[in-house]
């Protein structure tokens, strides 16, 4: 890469506010060329406003943000010819169809002629569409139009690819459709990815994720960092004998269990990989394990000091003029 | 700070090079394809909606043949003789065809705004101006279709199908489409919801179409109607395309100094060239207003 060792995103004191309302209070952070760097933290958040902000949609009031070396300010254009945006809610035309939805992106941004055909097939494999090229947009699913919107994100080989919650309103299959193609594309393309989610789960795919609560990055970590700072995994067992089960976790490995509704609990460090050790070593006969991870809640709790809910609903009381670019493009 | 494991990158690097697509940026080859693509769709939807041309049709054919046929029964005595009311009719009808099909394409940027793909566009990198303005001229081309599918009617109302005629209307109904298609998207970047295209029918469109002469003469009004007659942009498109029409039927000349009077500024009667030059004028007025509206930052 002819830019290495510069950041692909690079935040510095960014800020956005809303007469009194301070949507994003001052975050920096970057992103390092190839991450998938998540944006976690519930609605209201400022999670929109600031990747709106990346995007040179909405005008910060504070602060520089740089994307592939571009001041998100002063060189509008040069930022939108290097990113793809999937934006949370679609921005297909139904009455076109797919292949029209993708050349009309294409001919916006300008992708040369003689490799539009090819590139737009490429795409459209890789989100498993290219049969459906020819269909009107308003026969697809739900999740194929997110497909379809991550395929013309790609079109003009962005450096940078904007997730907003790519799996927003999408049922739970769809989902782990959807993250099925954003890893083979970080398999596949040079890209990096921005992304904001309210789900856990989802926060575990990025390399990095920032919790962000009222307007401010409160933490920057792995996930499995961020899970670990959070405390163990509660593994709960049913047992043949669970008095047996009690002595023998406490004898072999040293911990401490309960009994809660007919279930032996403990609480360990890595869950997943106590499982196996607990079947060769415990000596007492198993009839059902199971893992719990810290939750969204979990994680938000420790770092904030209250649950996502009550987050949520304070925000949309707080935010509720203020959600996301249809601010911005409601007034161009 | 974990990044991709180097063997990843290296593997990443080599398709990169492949895929790696020069992208649009401000240049004016850029901004052409830009207006060229946005009223290429414009097209494409129009040519999809058949029932969309069908109703469009319906309503001015309403207006000439049963407004016109039952006008045509009390007007002969002030027309004088055997004159055609629906000959009078038709050039209005036809500006009324132009009229409807231009702000209901203009608005369209509306629903656009609401299902998402306006966002689609606002981000692209290439300038405002080049996507209103291709929005502009692709509604500006389908009225335009839609009011040559009404000249099929010339000869039912005693217009002649003269090519040179043809032409002529056809270039005015394009010059009109243009100004109302311009105005229309003025006042669709103002429109918050859907909903409020009802409300632009009522206090824009209508107004502007009754008070343009398309369905009476402007002529012996009283002076607050005369003065509204002459605010309405519709007025300066209307006149010309009778003048045409009238150039090639025969009217009886105290018909035609009754039916198509000169549209006056202070008692000066103001000639067809005035006209179209004030309509070309306010077409690249408002779409500059357009432009702007679309273009402030947020």
């Amino acid at each position: 890469m002819e830019d290495s060792g510069q950041p692909a995103i690079e935040v510095a004191g960014l800020e956005k506010r809303y007469g009194d309302l301070e949507a994003v209070r001052g975050i920096s952070f970057s992103v390092e060329p190839g991450e998938i760097f998540g944006f976690l933290g519930p609605n209201g958040a400022g999670k929109s406003t600031t990747i709106s902000m990346l995007c040179t949609l909405v005008r910060p009031t504070g602060g520089t943000a740089r994307v592939d070396g571009f001041d998100v300010m002063a060189d509008r254009t040069e930022v939108r010819r290097r990113i793809g945006l999937v934006f949370q809610d679609t921005t297909l035309d139904d009455y076109l169809t797919a292949q029209e939805n993708l050349r009309f992106h294409a001919e916006l941004y300008g992708v040369p002629r003689s490799i539009v055909g090819s590139r737009l097939q490429e795409v459209m494999e890789m989100v498993g569409l290219w049969d459906r090229r020819t269909h009107l947009v308003r026969t697809f699913s739900g999740g194929m139009k997110r497909r379809l919107e991550i395929a013309r994100g790609l079109l003009h080989s962005p450096r940078v690819l904007f997730l907003d919650e790519p799996t927003v309103g999408l049922d739970p299959q769809t989902r782990s459709h959807i993250w099925d193609y954003i890893n083979v594309l970080k398999a596949r393309e040079s890209i990096t990815m921005f992304l904001t989610t309210h789900y856990m789960d989802e926060a575990e795919h990025c390399d990095r994720i920032a919790i962000i609560d009222h307007g401010e990055v409160v933490v920057i970590d792995t996930p499995a960092a961020l899970k670990a700072s959070v405390g163990r995994d509660r593994v709960q067992l049913r047992t043949d004998d669970d008095e047996a089960a009690i002595a023998a976790l406490g004898e072999r490995f040293g911990l401490e269990a309960t009994v809660s509704e007919g279930e032996v609990c403990v609480q360990v460090v890595g869950g997943e990989e106590f499982v196996p050790r607990l079947f060769a070593e415990l000596g007492v006969p198993i009839r059902a394990v199971s893992v719990a991870r810290p939750t969204l809640d979990d994680v938000f709790m420790r770092y904030t000091g209250r649950t996502i809910r009550d987050a949520e609903a304070s925000a949309s009381e707080r935010n509720r003029n203020n959600v996301f670019v249809r601010a911005g493009t409601r007034r161009g | 700070m974990p990044g991709p494991d180097g063997a990843d990158v290296t593997d990443i690097q080599a398709s990169a090079t492949v895929a790696s697509v020069r992208v649009a940026g401000g240049t004016l080859r850029d901004d052409l394809r830009a207006v060229s693509i946005v009223w290429r769709r414009e097209l494409i939807r129009f040519g999809r909606s058949k029932l969309r041309i069908i109703t469009g049709l319906s309503q001015p054919v309403i207006y000439l043949f049963v407004l016109g046929t039952g006008l045509s029964s009390i007007v002969p005595a002030s027309a004088g003789g055997n004159f055609n009311y629906r000959t009078f009719m038709f050039p209005g009808v036809l500006a009324m065809t132009i009229l409807f099909t231009s702000i209901f394409s203009a608005v369209s940027i509306v629903w656009d705004r609401e299902f998402g793909f306006l966002r689609e566009m606002l981000v692209a990198p290439v300038r405002r101006s080049a996507l209103i303005t291709g929005k502009c001229l692709g509604g500006a081309t389908v009225a335009t279709a839609q009011g040559a599918l009404m000249l099929v009617f010339a000869g039912f109302v005693g217009v002649p199908y003269s090519p040179v005629l043809l032409i002529e209307l056809v270039l005015l109904m394009a010059l009109t489409a243009f100004v109302v298609n311009a105005l229309g998207i003025v006042i669709a970047s103002r429109m918050e919801q859907v909903e409020s295209f009802q409300v632009v029918m009522q206090f824009v469109v209508l107004p502007m179409f009754f008070l343009s002469g398309a369905l009476f003469p402007l002529n012996g009004l009283p002076r607050w109607l005369s003065v509204l007659t002459r605010l309405d942009p519709l007025t300066y498109l209307v006149q010309p395309m009778r003048r045409v029409v009238f150039s090639y039927v025969d009217v009886p000349p105290d018909a035609r100094a009754s039916l198509a009077p000169d549209v006056t500024w202070f008692g000066w009667p103001v000639p067809v060239s005035v006209m179209v030059l004030v309509s070309i004028a306010l077409g690249l007025a408002f779409l500059g207003v357009a432009v702007y509206q679309f273009s402030k930052p947020e």
